[in-house]
């Protein structure tokens, strides 16, 4: 079963959301608490398509996605820098759209098509993308890098899809892969080492090729 | 190797790989996600738990009583580790702070428990169980309500001396036609590193091995031995990647203490990194600081007088933030005076923070030299020129090895279209925007350490690199390559570099800005060696062979490098030692920043629209990775101007703004193109390579840029940083 997504739900709704629909007989019962302490975890099974492979992974319901592929599933390239969206360094494109992993949980993407940055490319095959943030220089140390790299990648094909941001001033106009636009639609990106000239760079270059 | 005359000409200067624009050597792991930074580290045998760290919830006080039951009896729960028994802990020596509270709380979101669990989510709940009741006491927080009673410390380690003076500044000061004394404060900073402080600790036996994100092995090792009370021969420490550091890394933290007693309690390696809210109040910050500046000149801009105060807190054994560092060397002036004021805080620890001291001393001098400049009716820049000095102003006796100050200013100049800047503030619109120019010098000392490296040929013709040196995101790994390949006369792709394992030849690591010159000097040493060793082993005089094009030639006589190596690898192992060089001659790297800003007449908006930086600091190794250098010191100088501080609650005594979205950095759509010029340089009394740092360079003196960029679009001039938009909106002239 899929849980629905609601709108404003909170992390907090959805741990006990998830909980709710192991008690209904859908997933084990969790056993009885024990005194004092929290309650027994709740296990479930999750079955996704990872990087073109299908995984199936039996996670606590708490496990954020972000953590289910880091520990789990020891894909590391995607990284823990705040743990509560607000960095970006976690971003993976989950049926066709970057997300940050850290603020959805595992169980809410059984069926779900997961592509992070070792799916994009390798050190040997690498994406385009990633050998123009090579050329330009487009990091430093390197920890922000598997998020610019995944969320870079998505948001020129969300421009290329006719998808607005917040500066898109004409909505009838043909979508152009600006620097504003760029800057834009990457700001939830943090890159604190200040990458962020030559990443522009990089994915201007990756945007001016002909497709 | 000894280094204690200026460097003559050596393999370096043929310059085939040196001084080229490189791409990084691991760039191809870190954009697949495949270098391993500490919390990446798995073995599937390892039985791998996870601590979760619960800070306190008092700034000052006690514990007087921790509840850790219901903890203990939740599921996955291993252990839970508190001082009460943890055992003797004791604190580092570059961070003075205790990494764990108890009985005493020293400041707030100080360790108080690490619950270790089979997973992150039980460790996580169950530290959520714990219940501590604390005894508040009353502690100090606001460095404004206590600078009257700051003494001026003794000198310590590190930031120079406290307290100087030369000829008679007061006399002087008071004397001078034209004068400037104003106040300038700069607020608490957070390093705000994308990867948060982490650490993996296993035990085996004794033997403590850490996976953890530490700038400075050396100083890591000593301080964690420290700590727990173990020889430094136990420890292993690996750091091959570090997510960011600046300062805030330079040595461990409560992550790595915490680690290392949780896989003690539970027999198991044990993960710990500290979640983003605990990093702002946990770890250390750049501290606060209250500045006065006096200026004296004369009526055609000699500066007469110049000094400078600055006042920070601290917690006991804590230094205070050296503000003063640049006023002692930037411009020239017969009466001087600096004085460092430490204030006693409760705040968490003040430290490091990327350029020490400059950083934050040139945010208030870069602002009162625009200031003076227009009191006195002189051109900014000129009147930087003006006052230029070839010797420390100081210590006259003592000449600057290179100081292309003027020449970056005047390249800058030039570079930028400063002519068209206005020297009436408040004159250029584009449409709603108030558009103004402007600048500030930068300076940043060049120091050098004691750096060791082994370097290996072996058959295939290979040469690999080790030593204990890290790589923040600095460009290491690319630099020490380069400089192997060009020692040994091998092209970049035969270089194997690896770094960040404490097992390797010391290293100082990277802080200061010392990293690079020091590890590249270093790399030369144990290269020299190996040439020797090939040249025997060759038959060879190593003083003519000359290695190029993967050979060895000396005479009519050439030979594969790799001939020398097919008995068995070659190694050659060794140490730089810098003798006095830096005493008889000012080491130090000069830039000039300029900056556009356009600021919003009716929101005071501030956006920056164009940023140069030209630099002089020695030979520019790569000046790719370089440049990323400094673009990166120019981004956070943006921070630093217009959105980062810490707040501080006065009252609870920490910071409020401890996460990412409450404690602004600068994003994309913050930063324009930044474009960097390196002036031709070579400094042969700095190392063999004749190269210097640039990476702290290139934040220091930025905020002043932009401050001054801001006042020439306004006319407003804000003293107070950051400058946000309250502090424009009163005066902004509005939309005509």
């Amino acid at each position: 079963m899929r849980i629905p997504r609601v709108a404003n739900m909170s992390r907090r709704d959805v741990i006990a959301a998830a909980t709710a629909c192991a008690a209904m007989g859908t997933l084990p019962v969790p056993a009885a608490a024990q005194p004092g302490g929290t309650e027994r975890p709740v296990l479930t099974t999750v079955d996704m398509t990872v990087n073109g492979e299908r995984r199936v992974v039996e996670l606590d319901t708490r496990t954020s996605l972000l953590d289910a592929v880091r520990e789990h599933l020891h894909l590391t390239g995607a990284k823990k820098g705040c743990d509560h969206g607000q960095c970006g360094a976690c971003t993976m494109i989950v049926d066709g759209r970057r997300i940050n992993s850290c603020l959805t949980l595992a169980v809410m993407h059984r069926g779900s098509t997961v592509t992070t940055i070792e799916g994009l490319g390798q050190p040997d095959h690498l994406h385009p993308m990633q050998a123009a943030f090579i050329e330009h220089d487009g990091y430093q140390c390197g920890f922000c890098t598997p998020g610019q790299i995944c969320s870079g990648v998505a948001v020129l094909a969300e421009i290329k899809a006719g998808i607005p941001s917040h500066v898109t001033a004409d909505l009838n106009a043909p979508m152009e892969a600006s620097v504003d636009e760029i800057r834009e639609r990457m700001s939830g990106n943090l890159c604190r080492c200040g990458a962020y000239s030559n990443i522009v760079e990089a994915m201007t270059e990756i945007a001016g090729r002909p497709a | 190797m000894k280094f204690d005359t200026p460097a003559g000409t050596n393999p370096i200067d043929r310059l085939v790989v040196v001084g080229k624009a490189t791409d990084r050597i691991d760039g191809k792991y870190k954009t697949t996600g495949t270098a391993p930074y500490a919390s990446d580290w798995h073995d599937p045998a390892a039985r791998l738990a996870y601590g979760y760290v619960l800070g306190a919830g008092i700034a000052k006080g006690g514990i007087a009583d921790m509840d850790i039951g219901r903890a203990k009896a939740s599921p996955g729960v291993l252990a839970v580790v508190t001082a009460g028994n943890a055992g003797k802990v004791d604190r580092g020596a570059f961070y003075v702070a205790r990494p764990l509270a108890g009985p005493d709380v020293d400041h707030y979101h100080q360790v108080v428990a690490l619950v270790v669990a089979e997973t992150f989510e039980q460790a996580r709940a169950a530290a959520h169980l714990i219940h501590v009741s604390y005894v508040e006491d009353k502690g100090k927080f606001d460095l404004a309500a206590v600078p009257d009673k700051a003494p001026v410390p003794k000198p310590g380690e590190f930031g120079g001396p406290t307290e100087t003076e030369q000829g008679d500044f007061e006399g002087a000061f008071a004397a001078a036609p034209v004068a400037l004394d104003e106040t300038y404060t700069t607020p608490d900073q957070t390093h705000a590193m994308m990867e948060p402080h982490a650490t993996v600790a296993a035990w085996d036996d004794d033997r403590l091995t850490l996976w953890t994100s530490n700038q400075q092995l050396n100083w890591g090792i000593r301080d964690l031995a420290k700590t727990l009370g173990i020889p430094k021969a136990n420890i292993r420490m690996h750091s091959p990647f570090i997510g960011g550091s600046f300062g805030g890394k330079g040595t461990i933290l409560a992550d790595a203490v915490m680690a290392s007693l949780g896989a003690r309690a539970t027999g198991r390696p044990v993960k710990v990194a500290l979640s983003r809210p605990l990093m702002a109040n946990n770890t250390t910050h750049r501290p606060a600081t209250i500045q006065r500046l006096r200026i004296g000149a004369t009526r055609d801009g000699r500066i007469t007088a110049i000094g400078h105060e600055s006042w920070s807190g601290n917690i006991v054994d804590g230094r205070p933030e050296a503000a003063t560092t640049s006023t002692r060397m930037l411009y020239a002036g017969p009466n001087r005076m600096t004085r460092l004021h430490l204030a006693h805080l409760d705040l968490p620890e003040g430290n490091a923070m990327r350029a020490p001291g400059e950083a934050p001393g040139m945010m208030a001098l870069e602002i009162a030299m625009d200031e003076m400049a227009e009191r006195l009716g002189i051109d900014p820049v000129e009147f930087r020129v003006v006052n230029d000095t070839q010797v420390d102003p100081g210590n006259p006796a003592r000449p600057f090895s290179k100081r292309q100050l003027v020449e970056c200013l005047r390249t800058g100049a030039a570079r930028f279209g400063w002519d068209r800047r206005s020297a009436v503030p408040g004159q250029v619109r584009d449409g709603r925007w108030l558009v103004g120019l402007g600048m500030a010098s930068a300076i940043r000392g060049a120091p050098v350490m004691k750096s060791a490296a082994r370097v290996r040929l072996e058959g295939d013709g290979r040469v690999t690199v080790e030593t204990d040196m890290t790589d923040v995101g600095t460009g290491s790994y690319t630099i020490i390559a380069q400089t192997a390949a060009e020692m040994t006369g091998l092209p970049l792709d035969r270089v194997v570099v690896r770094l960040g394992d404490s097992a390797f030849p010391e290293s100082p690591g990277s802080g200061g800005q010392w990293g690079a010159a020091s590890s590249t000097a270093g790399v030369y040493a144990a290269c020299v060696k190996l040439r020797e060793a090939v040249a025997t082993r060759l038959g060879f005089n190593s003083a003519d062979a000359v290695f190029e094009d993967g050979q060895v030639r000396s005479g009519n006589r050439t030979v594969p490098l790799a001939q020398a190596a097919a008995e068995g690898p070659v190694i050659g192992e060794d140490a730089i030692e810098f003798g006095d060089l830096s005493k008889t001659y000012a080491l130090q790297t000069f830039g000039a920043h300029f900056v556009e800003v356009g600021v919003d007449a009716d929101t005071g908006e501030v956006r920056v629209r164009r940023m140069l930086a030209v630099c002089a600091s020695g030979r520019i190794l790569n000046p790719k990775s370089a440049r990323s250098q400094v673009i990166g010191g120019m981004t956070m100088g943006v921070g630093a101007a217009l959105i980062e501080e810490l707040a501080v609650d006065t009252r609870r005594g920490f910071f409020v703004n401890h996460d990412l979205a409450t404690y602004e950095v600068p994003v994309h759509a913050d930063i324009p193109h930044q474009e960097v010029i390196f002036l031709d340089e070579v400094d042969p009394v700095s190392s063999p390579l004749k190269a210097k740092g640039v990476g702290e360079l290139g934040i220091s003196g930025v905020a002043a840029a932009v401050a001054n960029a801001i006042h020439n679009a306004t006319g407003i001039r804000v003293r107070d940083y950051p400058i946000t938009l309250d502090k424009l909106l009163p005066d902004l002239p509005g939309a005509a």
